[in-house]
């Protein structure tokens, strides 16, 4: 059988964070009423005019720079023409002939352990459209304008992709810069991150590329990769049945596992892009460059850094802890109270990565608070509890965001350490135990931990272990 | 002589002084539209019982002393394809019969604070789109001067309405020479100010790049008054301009001396009526006399304006009128199947015969294959143009030229011939391709009794020259009632 290489370039849709919307003053928060948060512009009421929201071509402007874009500084919109009822003004405001970002590039990991550059060949400005509400009852689409004039930038790779592993590794990494800069939440579930994947097939070693096809509605990294997957078998299929793959683009319907026509080429509409004589072009003077440059913030590698010469974390803890913009933050935030990095990375490192996994959670869906951590490891650091009560706490915390202080006075968690009660109980162990006191005493010193066990669950496990054990052997070797 | 012969300022005057109520004024102003609309047609719609409501207002406004300037409490007729709030805003297109916008536009704001009372809403060509206020759904308007000829377009009704005197000024809009070509028409002062002056915000734009908002009205003092009122610096509008003055009413002045006016041979040659001519090059003589300086020279590119015009405009309004389609507001069919189908239907049946002919060539120009051959061509042909105008105006303080090659031609004779209609366009279309503000003032009435404008063409932001200009020259005539103004 002949050896074939994918070929992927993706489209990346990104819903920024700015607070109003793109060309008018209207809310972007998510969920309000439908229409609650319009006006005549994003709505297209005849008369209307957009102006342009600064903070969009901010945003553009550091994820360009932080992808090593050339910034343009002379950049225009120009107007995309369809007819859909969720674009009320029937064509889009978007970039074509002179996007605000060019020919840049990101470096990613590839699973040899290499480093590869993936191009970027654009970035572009440009608003979400609205959402259709289809009338469950009846014959009719209703229309939420809250979307439309969300702004968006769609970064667009080179076709340097070549594996499903390739196009994970930079969507991940690409996410990471933009959440560093705050630019966008990111969030592929609810739509703030949207990839459109371009893929080809090749037999290996040949120069000419094959005939793509664009893949739509992938909402999820592990939709994605299936994507792929089932895409480049179905090209490879009909390659070597000695069909041609059509350009088109596809729909991925993810329970299916099977990707479906939408149109091909031949149907695909003619925009008739213009530019768009309502705006004027954006002029992007050098200060205002260098006051974007100066306001980039501190990005994984220089964090990384910083967390093994400041906090002296091992390098390893510190690259998982930065490789999330919300992890770094909640260690920042959590070590500035306690300061204990060790133990604030520990808790992140071990637990809280146990706990996602098994709740099957995404990092930004982390929701204790910094305050609440940093008391708990108060409370184990003055061994007002022990580490079995402390793991059970942080259970509550990260569910339930409890304050580990009164959680532990009302549940009576305090670690034991009276002594005279410590005894007591130790000696009704001992008691009631002969068979492991004798084993012990003829020797099988082992046994000791069978009553230490004994102890700590008639304590309810609150007692000191260090002191159990200490108390135990004071008795026995008596 | 009726209240309604006097200019805006006048009737300003007589409010402020007390000599007339602004409830009299916004009442002759209805009585004589009631007369004169089965003849004129200038309006859409009269808003009889908002116009008297707010008389009261304003009238209590000016007496608390809220209302202080020149145009308060004059009653004001505006063009159809401004938005205005509560108040049915056609563009003079089925599409749009029904529509009642729930925001002004930033002009007609600008006359409400200065206390102005909207009569109603002028009648106008579709969109904007004609040379004769014809193409209106609303049916045509009538030249007042002789009401079996068009009053010009697209602004007709606000022309015809101020001519007919049914209001004492109006605000039109100005695309190719909307304003200035009807005014020459209709024998009224229109201008049209730089792009940029006026805010577009609230404008149903028709092309945007082009379309700017100005005064319609008797005389240049009117003029220069009103504009003065509605310009304003619009963050609303990103294409509106912050100028350095907005003090046009210090231009009134009869002051030409030392003036270097302009001729531009390209505008007198083939195609001109010869009445027209002749009373243009008399009102250049008349500067001459006060002493401007008149000099003949090669404008250039003069024929490159109309396919460029045409190109642009209709690429861009191919564009702004596709949210036209009958889902939100407006004219949706009354069978359909399915969206396309409704779609379909809706923009068949709501846009008249030229607006579609426009669409359709718009959307031709922009597709994919013929952009660079047709959009980029005209945009390259539109740079030429205005750095002709800027050679000129190195030279030349005003250029003086005819608004219209003829003089208002019968009904029904140009919608035959649209190439002709659009070669009518041909003196006031570069203006707006170049952004430059012009004024059209009446120069005298050809054999038939028609009334002819001279147009004034001045440098960009420099209205002042041609307000000054356009002053002197209307001292040295009567001012021309038609027959439908008493």
């Amino acid at each position: 059988m002949k050896q074939y290489e994918t070929v992927i370039g993706l489209e990346v849709h990104v819903e920024l964070a700015t607070k109003t919307k793109i060309f008018c003053g209207c809310s972007t928060a998510f969920g309000g009423a439908p229409n609650s948060h319009t006006c005549p512009v994003c709505t297209g009421m005849p008369g209307s005019l957009p102006v342009l929201n600064k903070k969009v071509v901010e945003y553009a402007v550091a994820v360009g720079l932080a992808t090593n874009c050339t910034i343009t500084k002379n950049c225009k919109f120009d107007r995309k023409n369809y007819f859909y009822p969720d674009n009320p003004q029937n064509y889009q405001i978007s970039q074509l002939y002179l996007p605000i970002c060019r020919n840049g590039g990101i470096e990613i990991e590839t699973e040899a352990g290499g480093k590869k550059t993936i191009g970027i060949r654009e970035i572009h400005m440009e608003e979400d459209a609205g959402k259709l509400v289809h009338d469950e009852w009846g014959e009719n689409s209703l229309v939420d304008f809250n979307r439309s004039g969300v702004p968006l930038i769609e970064i667009v790779s080179e076709p340097d992709m070549r594996s499903a592993e390739e196009v994970i590794a930079y969507l991940e990494k690409l996410r990471m810069i933009i959440q560093y800069l705050g630019a966008s939440d990111c969030k592929l579930q609810e739509g703030s991150m949207r990839a459109d994947v371009n893929l080809s097939v090749r037999e290996a070693g040949a120069e000419e590329f094959g005939t793509r096809t664009e893949m739509k509605n992938l909402n999820s990294f592990k939709a994605i990769s299936r994507a792929i997957e089932g895409e480049r078998e179905r090209q490879i299929d009909l390659i070597e049945a000695g069909e041609k793959v059509i350009q088109e683009t596809r729909r991925w319907d993810d329970e299916k596992e099977y990707s479906y026509a939408m149109r091909s080429k031949e149907d695909a509409q003619d925009y008739r892009y213009f530019p768009e004589p309502d705006l004027v072009p954006v002029l992007i003077s050098d200060e205002w460059l260098e006051e974007i440059k100066a306001a980039q913030p501190e990005f994984q590698s220089e964090k990384m850094e910083r967390y093994q010469t400041e906090f002296g974390l091992p390098e390893y803890d510190a690259g998982i802890i930065t490789s999330n913009k919300h992890l770094a933050d909640i260690f920042e935030q959590t070590n500035a109270i306690c300061n204990s990095p060790k133990k604030v990375s520990n808790w992140l490192m071990v637990e809280t990565m146990r706990l996602l996994k098994e709740e099957d959670m995404d990092v930004e869906e982390i929701r204790f608070s910094p305050e609440n951590l940093a008391k708990l490891i108060k409370l184990t650091e003055e061994k007002v509890i022990n580490s079995s009560v402390a793991k059970e706490v942080f259970e509550k915390i990260f569910h339930e965001d409890i304050d580990p202080e009164s959680y532990v006075e009302e549940k009576g968690l305090k670690t034991v350490s009276d002594d005279g009660a410590l005894r007591s109980t130790i000696e009704k162990i001992v008691a009631e135990n002969p068979k492991s006191v004798e084993d012990y005493k003829s020797g099988k010193k082992k046994a000791i931990g069978f009553l230490v066990g004994q102890t700590m669950k008639a304590m309810q496990g609150k007692a000191d272990p260090g002191m159990v054990n200490q108390i135990l052997a004071e008795i026995l070797d008596a | 002589m009726s209240l309604l012969g006097l200019t805006a300022v006048e009737a300003g005057k007589k409010i402020k002084a007390s000599e007339v109520s602004v409830e009299e004024a916004v009442k002759e102003a209805l009585t004589a539209i009631e007369k004169k609309e089965e003849k004129v047609n200038s309006f859409v719609t009269v808003d009889r019982e908002g116009a008297l409501k707010r008389a009261k207002e304003v009238q209590k406004g000016i007496e608390e002393g809220r209302y202080q300037g020149p145009l308060a409490g004059v009653p004001v007729a505006i063009k159809d394809n401004m938005c205005t709030e509560g108040l049915l805003t056609t563009c003079s297109s089925k599409i749009l019969g029904n529509f009642i916008p729930t925001f002004s536009s930033e002009a007609v704001r600008n006359l409400e604070r200065a206390g102005a009372v909207i009569l109603g809403k002028t009648n106008m060509d579709e969109f904007a789109m004609g040379s004769t206020t014809e193409t209106s759904f609303f049916g045509a308007t009538k030249n007042p001067w002789n009401t079996e000829h068009v009053p010009g377009g697209s602004s007709g009704g606000s022309c015809a309405a101020v001519a007919a005197e049914e209001c004492f000024y109006a605000l039109g809009s100005d695309t190719g020479g909307s304003i200035r070509q009807p005014s020459s028409f209709c024998g009224v002062t229109g201008l049209k100010p730089t792009y940029g002056t006026v805010s577009r915000y609230g404008l149903i734009a028709y092309g945007s790049s082009l379309d700017q908002i100005g005064p319609v009205a008797k005389d240049v003092t009117d003029c220069a008054v009103i504009l003065e009122t509605i310009a304003s610096h619009d963050k609303k509008d990103s294409t509106s301009v912050k100028r350095e003055d907005y003090d046009f009413t210090s231009a009134l002045k009869d002051d030409v001396k030392g003036l270097k006016i302009g001729i531009p041979r390209d505008y007198f040659g083939e195609g001109l009526d010869g009445d027209v001519k002749e009373a243009v090059l008399n009102a250049a003589k008349e500067l001459e006399k006060k002493g401007a300086v008149l000099e003949e020279f090669d404008l250039s590119l003069v024929e490159y304006a109309i396919p460029a015009y045409y190109v642009i405009a209709c690429a861009e309004a191919s564009s702004n009128l596709a949210r036209f389609d009958g889902v939100k507001y407006g004219y949706r069919t009354g069978e359909y199947d399915g969206l396309h189908s409704m779609y379909k239907k809706s923009r068949s049946e709501g846009f008249g015969a030229e607006v579609k002919r426009r669409i359709m060539l718009g959307s031709f120009v922009l597709s994919s294959g013929y952009y660079d051959a047709y959009y980029l061509k005209a945009l390259r042909t539109k740079a030429l143009i205005k750095q002709a105008f800027d050679k000129a105006f190195e030279t030349y303080d005003v250029i003086l030229g005819p608004a219209a090659p003829t003089t208002a031609p019968k009904l029904g004779e140009s919608l035959s011939d649209p190439i002709k209609m659009y070669l009518g366009d041909i003196y006031t279309i570069s203006v707006n391709l170049a952004g430059l503000p012009g004024i059209s003032v009446p120069c005298g009435l050809d054999k038939k009794g028609l009334p002819i404008g001279v147009q004034l063409i001045g440098n960009c932001f420099e209205e002042k020259k041609i307000i000054r200009a356009a002053y002197a020259y209307e001292q040295t005539r009567e001012f021309l009632h038609c027959t439908l103004a008493d």
